[in-house]
C-alpha cells in the first residue's frame, strides 16, 4: 500500500492550519489564538515528518536528542529574554533557521549519488538553499550584533556597494562553475559557502540606525525563502509553502515598515542613514531651557490634557512602570493622559506597544501617529521620554537631514513640550534635534527613571 | 535547450505553480496589519520559517546509521531550527499575553 498520498494529505491539513494561524496573527483580536494555531500546525507537520515512510535508517535517537536540545534552549531563552531585547532575539532566532537551511544544503551536496548530472534541478536547489541560508545566518548575526551594541552601529566595509555587487556576482559565477563541472567539485561548493556567508555580512553592515527593523523583517523573509529552497530539495510541500508564506508576508511587512518611515526599500538598503553625521542643523538659537521637577509637577497637575511620547530610552531605563504610575496619579487629578506611539518607536515597529502593555498601560490610551498629531494642538503638555528621532522636526523642513521625509510626531504643535533626556547626545540615527532648542521646549536632564520617580513624588506632594 | 527542458519536467512545473500561488497567498494574508502587531507578527512568522526543521529531520532519517557527517550536520540543523521554532512561538505567545491582560481589565 502506498502511504505517500496519505502523508501528502496530512501535510496539506497542516498547511491549512498554518495559513489560518498566520491570518489570525495579523488581526489584534485573534493574534494570540493565531500564534497558537500556527504552533499547532508546526507540531503536526513535525510529527508527520517523523512518521512518513523513508528509506534510510531513521536514526530517531539523533532526531529526538536534537529536538530536545533545541526545544529546551528555545523555551528557556523565550522565557528569560527581556521585552526590550525582543529585536535581538528575533534576529538571532531567525539566523538559526537560516543556518539549518544552509546545513541541509551542504549535507545534500555530500549525499549526491556519484555520477549525478551537475546541470540539474537537484544541484541548483542545493546551491539555492545553501546560499540563502548562509546569507540569512550571517546577516542576522550582524543585525544582532548591531542591535545589542557589540558591533558599532556605523561599522561598515570600505566601498560597501562595490563589495556587495562584486560578491553577488562572485556567487553567481561560482554557482555556474559548480553546475558546469563534469562531476561534483566540493572545493567549489565550500568556496561558494564562504562567499555566501561573506555576502550576508556585506549586505547588512552598511545598514544601521533606525533602519535595523526593516533589515530584520527582510532577513525574516529571506529565511522563509531559504526554507522553501530546502523544501525544493526534498519536494516537501509543507516546507515549500510554509517558507514562501513567510517569505512573501515578510516582504509585505518590510514594505509597510518602509512606508511608515516614508522611504523606499531600495533607499533603506542602499542609502546610508546610520553612518552619516547629520544635517546642517537649523537656524534656531542653540539655547536650551531647563525645567525643574517641582515646577513640572505643578504644571502637569493643572493641565487638562497630557500626552506622553515614549521612546526606546524609556524602555532601556526600565521606566515604563513608573510612567504608568504617573499616568494613574495624573488621572486621579482629573488630567487626561494619552500615549503617542510612533510607528517605529522602540527598536521594531510595534515594539513600544508591547513594552507599554507589559507595564499594564491600557490599549485605548495609545494613539497612533495621525490621531496623535491631530490631538497635539489641544494638548497642554507633551512629555517626550527617551524619544529623539521620532520627534525631530528636521524630518519636516531640513532637506539635508538624513531623516528628512520621515513622518514624525509633531509635538511642537502642543502648548508645552518637556524632553526627558540623559544629556545632549544625538538619537539612534545620529542626528541633532532642533526640537530641544524650540521656544516651547524645556529640558529635564537625567536618568529617565530617576526623573520620573521624583516627578511622581512631587505630584503626590504638590 | 534540452537541458532547460530537462529542468522543466512535470514535477518542477507543479512545484513552480505551488511557489507562485503560495507567494500571492502570503502577500494577501497579511493585508493591512496595525502597527501594534508588527513585532508579534514578525516574531510569529519567524517561528513558522523554522519549518525548515522538517528538512533536517528528513535528512537524518534518510541517512545511514554510520554516516556520521550527515548525522552531525542534521543534528545541528534540527537543534538550531528547533530553537527558532519553539523559542519563536513561545516568545510571540508571551508578547501577545500582555495584550490579552489589558482586554480582561477593560
Amino acid at each position: 500500500m502506498d502511504y505517500s498520498n496519505i502523508i501528502d494529505l496530512l501535510y496539506l491539513v497542516s498547511i491549512i492550519v498554518f495559513i489560518i494561524g498566520l491570518k489570525g496573527l495579523s488581526h489584534p483580536e485573534s493574534a494570540r489564538k493565531g500564534n497558537q494555531v500556527a504552533a499547532l500546525g508546526m507540531g503536526m507537520a513535525i510529527v508527520i515528518s517523523l512518521f512518513a515512510p523513508e528509506t534510510g535508517d531513521n536514526n530517531y535517537l539523533w532526531i529526538i536528542g536534537a529536538m530536545l536540545v533545541g526545544g529546551g534552549i528555545g523555551l528557556t531563552s523565550a522565557k528569560k529574554v527581556a521585552m526590550t531585547k525582543m529585536p535581538e532575539m528575533v534576529s538571532l532566532f531567525n539566523g538559526l533557521g537560516g543556518a539549518c537551511a544552509m546545513l541541509i544544503g551542504i549535507a545534500e551536496f555530500g549525499n549526491l549519488p556519484a555520477g549525478t548530472e551537475m546541470m540539474s534541478g537537484a544541484v541548483l536547489t542545493n546551491i539555492f538553499a545553501m546560499f540563502v541560508g548562509a546569507v540569512s545566518l550571517t546577516g542576522s548575526l550582524v543585525a544582532y550584533g548591531k542591535l545589542n551594541g557589540s558591533l558599532r552601529d556605523n561599522f561598515t566595509l570600505p566601498a560597501p556597494q562595490i563589495i556587495n555587487i562584486a560578491s553577488l556576482l562572485g556567487v553567481i559565477a561560482l554557482s555556474v562553475m559548480i553546475m558546469t563541472q563534469p562531476e561534483l567539485n566540493m572545493a567549489l561548493v565550500y568556496a561558494l559557502l564562504g562567499l555566501s556567508l561573506f555576502y550576508g555580512i556585506a549586505f547588512v553592515t552598511p545598514i544601521g540606525g533606525g533602519d535595523m527593523p526593516v533589515v530584520i523583517s527582510l532577513l525574516n523573509s529571506v529565511t522563509g525563502i531559504g526554507a522553501t529552497g530546502a523544501g525544493l530539495i526534498y519536494g516537501n510541500n509543507i516546507m515549500i509553502i510554509g517558507g514562501i508564506l513567510v517569505g512573501a508576508s515578510g516582504i509585505i511587512l518590510t514594505v509597510m515598515m518602509c512606508e511608515a518611515m516614508n522611504r523606499s526599500l531600495v533607499n533603506v538598503l542602499v542609502g546610508n542613514l546610520g553612518a552619516s553625521g547629520g544635517g546642517s542643523g537649523s537656524d534656531r538659537e542653540e539655547i536650551v531651557k531647563e525645567v525643574n521637577v517641582s515646577d513640572l509637577a505643578i504644571q502637569l497637575k493643572y493641565a487638562d490634557k497630557v500626552t506622553i511620547v515614549p521612546g526606546y530610552g524609556l524602555a532601556v531605563a526600565q521606566a515604563q512602570h513608573i510612567c504608568h504610575e504617573i499616568e494613574n496619579a495624573l488621572e486621579d487629578e482629573g488630567v487626561e493622559v494619552r500615549y503617542a506611539i510612533h510607528p517605529v518607536a522602540g527598536r521594531m515597529p510595534g515594539h513600544m506597544n508591547v513594552l507599554l502593555a507589559e507595564s499594564d498601560v491600557s490599549y485605548d490610551k495609545l494613539l497612533e501617529l495621525e490621531p496623535a498629531n491631530d490631538s497635539f494642538p489641544s494638548t497642554d503638555v507633551v512629555l517626550v521620554i527617551g524619544a529623539n528621532d521620532v520627534v525631530n522636526p528636521s524630518a519636516k523642513d531640513d532637506t539635508s537631514s538624513p531623516i528628512y521625509g520621515m513622518p514624525i510626531l509633531d509635538v511642537e504643535m502642543a502648548k508645552n513640550v518637556v524632553v526627558f533626556k540623559r544629556g545632549m547626545s544625538t538619537g539612534y540615527a545620529g542626528v541633532q534635534n532642533p526640537l530641544f532648542f524650540g521656544d516651547k521646549t524645556k529640558m529635564l536632564f537625567g536618568d529617565a527613571k530617576a526623573s520620573l520617580g521624583k516627578l511622581k513624588d512631587e505630584i503626590a506632594n504638590a | 535547450m534540452e537541458q532547460i527542458i530537462n529542468f522543466l519536467d512535470d514535477n518542477t512545473l507543479a512545484m513552480l505553480s505551488l511557489l507562485v500561488l503560495s507567494s500571492f497567498l502570503g502577500m494577501e494574508i497579511i493585508g493591512k496589519v496595525p502597527t501594534v502587531l508588527h513585532t508579534p507578527l514578525m516574531s510569529g512568522a519567524n517561528a513558522i520559517s523554522g519549518v525548515v526543521v522538517i528538512g533536517a529531520i528528513i535528512l537524518i532519517r534518510r541517512a545511514d546509521a554510520t554516516d556520521y557527517l550527515t548525522l552531525v550536520l542534521g543534528f545541528i540543523g534540527i537543534a538550531l531550527a528547533m530553537i527558532n521554532v519553539v523559542g519563536g512561538f513561545a516568545v510571540t505567545n508571551r508578547m501577545l499575553d500582555m495584550f490579552k491582560k489589558k482586554e480582561r481589565k477593560n
